[in-house]
């Protein structure tokens, strides 16, 4: 019998399709990997299995879990079925938990919701659980409050009050893109490891075919709210009938054409030099003041014209601390910055901020990169401000259009406003906004990270073609060690502060000197050695 | 934890301080001379001499602040200039009728509002919902001291249920006392009940949407068991800062409604002294007021720690 | 994405489809409409008593009835009008320009020294309710419209203070603030290019809130007689005079507490809708 089975599931919110017609089985000690875009209705797929669905949800159709349907089910009888039969596991472990309430009494809640138990028995199951995820007793004891716990750690609280009753069927949604990629390994193994040993089924939400390909036994692309194709994991990748498939694998792995190695110059474009960040630190209390935060350590590094250079490392390792010192946003500790050998700041001195001209910066958010109040125009002038004598008239629209041309969008969308864009599209502005006082540098700071890897793609391809034309460096700072690995030349690691190995690109990957820079590329799912490695 | 104690009560403290100095800086400094002030232009000049002894006026300002802390430190408020007594027992006697109606109205504005709240929220945009936020409206809208004079001609006038005004003292029984000041909480506590209801309604809807909120739902607890167990003591947290400066507004209101009943309360005191130019007992009143705001919140304060542990972050 | 320039009309058409924000503004302008008229014509003269004609019932001749001195009651409730909606409107003003301006320096500055100080100050302010104020202000020069002005506008100074600094701390961190700081702009350029604009909303909103509660602490103020003068008709000051007379002549105290609260229903309702009108969050849910 299947752990979960759906069939022609279809889903209306407010009167508005969002599934049809899905069919997915899951079977016990099984991983069923759910792949999909944003908006493909992966999420709503699960919610309809939780029977957790917004306000003016209709659906039809079949979910058997265990066997047994759950079409007919009153509330109360859905609550008996929620948490015992399936329990579920959200994307969010920050908000996942409520904050004012212990750790072991949240993972005994399900226990004493359920079953009898009083509340010591309860607590033992909690004490339990929590050591099979991972969270031992001496460091960990039952009355911890989750603002005590780090992100991975609290992704392993939610997972032990989803197993807490051993359930038939577990729903992972997108349990590890709110980790670190070494955290994100270490509960992926967890997962693999409860699926084994408690026999129990896991669907698997996830938007990275790469954790995928790795972890799951069969799969189902959605896309739009269909299963466009589904089936053992290995043969929909060998075989990939459906064009979308297609295109998503294609995206997934894509490395845009990079026409030329830049050469490195006398001057470089930037070079940085024993830069210091320190943060206070909140006082311990009204006589003890702390020492203050090292954020950055001593890093030293340089970019070439035309060179591409990825910072990476996990979140707090202060790569976006460094990235504002280099815009000049902060002032500096120690060591200095220079731009086309003009110093912008140093220990004593500075930030300059003419000196900013030549260099721009694209965000990660691409729906906080922009004032909602401004039009395109006013917007991607913004930058003029840094220069003496601003364009004005036909120069200025000129400039407006050109900028707008080169990122693949149009002249006319200068008088629209922000929330007429996509994501994608808003990226696309976000770079001409950068590409319009022509700089030297521009910083990337996750600049494609938020999109979806189609549209990832598409960026990746843009700037890398204005790179390659207009001669520009990048320093391109992300946690996604593939996107890196696609379009740098040279790459920094950074942990801790510190810049802990850095080199070509291709070499640090294949043949990473540091611990850490291996602890990282092992952690780092892959979709290719997914699929190489022998079928288990 | 003591960290956050101890910020908390050096903050509580700079707030007197500063508050003393406010006031006193109006009351003492800005009329000029205070003893004239108080006399009057046709006052006889020996009399304002007198009164520029007793009141210590010749000595320097900052002498003239510190020993009127120090007197306040030790209960000491002044004597008052008309009625010839201690200003502290003029104020011992009020404070008794001003004090248990503001926690009286504190007490049925929370009692009414945290029901309605909670309701409105569980089944929003239901017709129960709809009641409570329309009558809410209207309950925001009303002025205390009208509505008091509404239930007075109702109650008092038309059925003669209770008497209009006036309070029998606590001596003649705690139910006749607890009756003379039934209507005025009431008044008092209408308006601050509908804002609490409705603070306490966005709160809770607010936090329902957490995502805390689902994962209980997918352990299984029903949408009334979720509320209870995971909502309430979240959404607690703003609603104690309102709490809070309701006991503030209720004071404040206090001083009116006890006009519209005739009860001989703080508000009474200091309406008599202004008219009178009494100005040490108008000081004594507004410091007393303006002190017990302030430690009010710093109580909120506290219950916010015991309420929210990342409050207690440095307990271990 | 509300209130941007091409969508001007649509906000429009939304506001008029909006019930609450259509009544809301219906009611809050009859009163702004009353206190206009009462400029140029009322049915009486609202000064001249008339001792013949004193505690008349509503009638076709007097809309509202009269007072103890025979004075027209509606016409002294559209000069009370003007009276509320100067005061306070004055009163939010003053909270208005001294506030924000703290209110976003404190936020460009976060942390700083004058940041705590402005919070501070703040937290002090708040500890004077605005009757206590008023108290302190009439004991020392004497009662007066002027001294209710200052002390609800003092009250209101750390409410737009603290409003301001909490919306424009969370938006400094936004990346579009960021991405303005990388072209060079300086915190005073950035608050008034890209802060203000965006709490503009809420400050509107907030202003209609305490423009109501401003009218209600206006009418407290008169009626223990700690705001307007005589012969001025202000509402809090008709319901004074009503207390004693309220078994005898009960449509004293009536007529200007439904002044009273329909104005400041009207207000909040109006507050309320706006509120819905440029949160397009809270607009899908309803």
């Amino acid at each position: 019998m299947s752990a979960l089975s759906i069939s022609n599931l279809r889903l209306d919110i407010h009167g508005h399709p969002v599934l049809h017609d899905i069919d997915l089985t899951l079977e016990p000690g099984k991983v069923l990997g759910v792949v999909g875009e944003s908006g493909s209705g992966k999420s709503m797929t699960a919610l309809s299995v939780m029977q957790l669905l917004p306000r003016g949800s209709n659906w039809s159709g079949e979910i058997l879990v265990g066997g047994v349907s759950l079409s007919g089910k009153d509330e109360a009888a859905l609550c008996q079925m929620r948490g015992r039969d399936v329990g579920m596991i959200f994307q969010e472990p920050m908000t996942a938990l409520n904050p004012v309430r212990t750790i072991g009494d949240q993972v005994a809640e399900t226990v004493r919701v359920h079953t009898g138990a009083s509340r010591r028995e309860a607590l033992g199951v909690a004490r339990e659980m929590l050591d099979r995820v991972g969270l031992p007793e001496s460091r960990f004891p039952l009355d911890r409050y989750p603002h005590d716990l780090s992100g991975g750690q609290r992704q392993r609280v939610v997972i032990a009050q989803a197993i807490a009753l051993r359930p038939k069927v577990l729903i992972a949604d997108e349990p590890t893109t709110a980790l670190d990629v070494t955290t994100q390994a270490q509960i992926l193994d967890l997962l693999r490891e409860l699926v084994r040993e408690e026999d129990m089924g896991l669907m698997l939400i996830t938007h990275d075919l790469a954790v995928v390909a790795g972890m799951a036994d069969t799969i189902a692309i959605l896309r739009k709210g269909e299963v466009v194709e589904s089936g053992p994991t290995r043969e929909v990748f060998r075989e990939m009938r459906h064009p979308y498939t297609r295109a998503l694998f294609s995206a997934s792995a894509h490395v845009p054409d990079r026409g030329r190695k830049p050469e490195p110059s006398a001057v470089p474009v930037l070079s940085v030099s024993d830069v210091v960040r320190d943060y206070p630190q909140p006082r311990r209390n009204l006589f003890v003041r702390r020492p203050p935060f090292r954020a950055v350590d001593k890093v030293g590094f340089t970019i070439s014209h035309g060179e591409n250079v990825g910072l990476v490392g996990e979140s707090g390792c202060g790569k976006s601390t460094l990235a504002r010192a280099i815009l000049a946003l902060d002032a500096l500790q120690g060591g200095e910055i220079r731009l086309g050998g003009q110093l912008v700041s140093s220990a004593g001195e500075g930030p300059h901020p003419e000196l900013r001209a030549r260099m721009q910066v694209v965000f990660q958010d691409p729906y906080g990169s922009f004032n909602p109040r401004h039009r395109v125009r006013r917007l991607v002038t913004e930058p003029f401000h840094l220069i003496k004598s601003p364009p004005t008239g036909a120069e200025l629209d000129r400039r407006i259009d050109r900028a707008l041309t080169e990122v693949g969008l149009s002249p006319g969308d200068a008088s629209k406003y922000i929330h007429e864009f996509s994501g994608g599209q808003r990226q696309r502005i976000a770079i001409a906004r950068a590409l319009i006082i022509e700089p030297a540098l521009i910083v990337l700071d996750e600049a494609v990270s938020a999109l979806d890897v189609s549209i990832r793609a598409q960026i990746l391809d843009l700037l890398a073609e204005l790179s390659d034309r207009l001669d520009l460096s990048y320093l391109f700072i992300s946690h996604d060690l593939s996107v890196v690995r696609a379009i740098t030349d040279r790459v920094l690691v950074m942990k801790d502060g510190r810049i802990v190995e850095q080199g070509e690109t291709e070499s640090v990957f294949r043949n990473p000197q540091h611990p850490y820079t291996r602890e990282l590329v092992a952690a780092t799912p892959s979709l290719e050695a997914a699929l190489a490695a022998p079928a288990t | 934890m003591t960290a956050y104690l101890l910020r908390r009560f050096v903050s509580l403290s700079l707030s007197l301080v500063a508050a003393s100095l406010v006031i006193f800086l109006v009351m003492e400094v800005v009329p000029g001379d205070p003893a004239s002030f108080m006399m009057g232009i046709n006052a006889d000049p020996e009399a304002v001499a007198a009164l520029r002894l007793q009141m210590g006026l010749d000595e320097p300002l900052p002498l003239r602040y510190l020993g009127w802390v120090a007197g306040l430190l030790q209960g000491d408020f002044g004597v008052s200039y008309t009625y010839r007594v201690p200003v502290s027992e003029l104020i011992s006697e009020r404070v008794m009728i001003s004090l248990p109606l503001t926690l009286y109205a504190l007490a049925l504005s929370t009692l009414i509002a945290f029901p309605a709240g909670i309701i409105a929220a569980a089944r929003r945009n239901s017709a129960a919902d709809l009641s409570v936020m329309g009558a809410t409206q209207l309950g925001v809208a009303i002025p205390n001291f009208w509505f008091a004079m509404i239930l007075v001609l109702i109650f008092a006038v038309n059925l003669r249920w209770v008497s209009a005004g006036g309070f029998p003292g606590w001596d003649a029984g705690f139910v006749p006392a607890l009756k003379a000041l039934t209507l005025p909480a009431i008044a008092l506590a209408l308006p601050q009940a509908s804002i609490l209801a409705r603070v306490m309604r966005s709160s809770l809807i607010d936090t329902l949407d957490e995502d805390f909120m689902r994962t209980a739902r997918a352990k299984g607890l029903s949408r009334g068991q979720a509320l209870w167990r995971h909502a309430l003591r979240n959404a607690l947290i703003p609603v104690l800062t309102i709490i809070g400066l309701q006991f503030s507004f209720l004071l404040a209101g206090g001083i009116i409604i006890e006009n519209v009943f005739y009860l001989p309360g703080l508000g009474r005191l200091v309406f008599q002294a202004i008219t009178q130019r009494d100005l040490i007992v108008v000081r004594s009143v507004v410091i007393l007021l303006v002190f017990a705001v302030i430690v009010v919140t710093f109580l909120v304060d506290l219950a916010y720690a015991a309420a929210d542990p990342r409050l207690r972050r440095h307990r271990r | 994405m509300s209130g941007a320039g091409s969508t001007e009309r649509t906000f429009l058409r939304m506001a008029l489809g909006h019930p609450a924000f259509v009544i809301g503004f219906v009611l809050s302008a009859v009163f702004v409409a009353l206190a206009l008229i009462s400029f140029v014509w009322t049915p009486f003269d609202p000064t001249r008593l008339s001792i013949a004609t004193k505690l008349q019932t509503p009638s076709l001749h007097h809309w509202f009835g009269t007072d103890h001195f025979g004075r027209d009651m509606f016409s002294m409730i559209m000069v009370g009008a003007r009276v509320s909606i100067a005061v306070a409107f004055i009163a939010v003003g003053i909270g208005m320009i001294v506030g924000v301006p703290l209110g976003l320096y404190a936020a460009a500055r976060r942390g700083s020294f004058i940041d705590e100080i402005i919070m501070r100050g703040n937290d002090l302010v708040f500890a004077f309710p605005s009757l206590l104020l008023a108290i302190m202000i009439t004991a020392v020069f004497g009662p007066g419209a002027v001294n209710a002005i200052i002390a609800i506008g003092i009250f209101n100074v750390p409410v737009f203070a603290r409003l301001s600094r909490g919306a424009a701390l969370s938006l400094w961190t936004r990346d579009f603030i960021l991405a303005a700081r990388v072209a060079g702009k300086g915190a005073a350029r950035i608050s008034a290019e890209h802060i203000l604009p965006n709490i503009a909303n809420l400050l509107i909103v907030q202003g209609t809130i305490q423009f109501s509660l401003a009218i209600l602490a206006e009418a407290a103020l008169a009626y223990v007689g700690l705001g307007a003068q005589p012969p001025l008709p202000s509402w809090g000051r008709m319901l004074a005079d009503a207390q004693t007379l309220i078994s005898l002549a009960p449509h004293m105290a009536l007529f200007p507490g439904f002044a009273i609260i329909i104005t400041v229903l009207g207000l909040n309702l109006m507050g309320d809708g706006l509120r819905d009108l440029f949160d397009p969050k809270l607009r899908r849910e309803r």
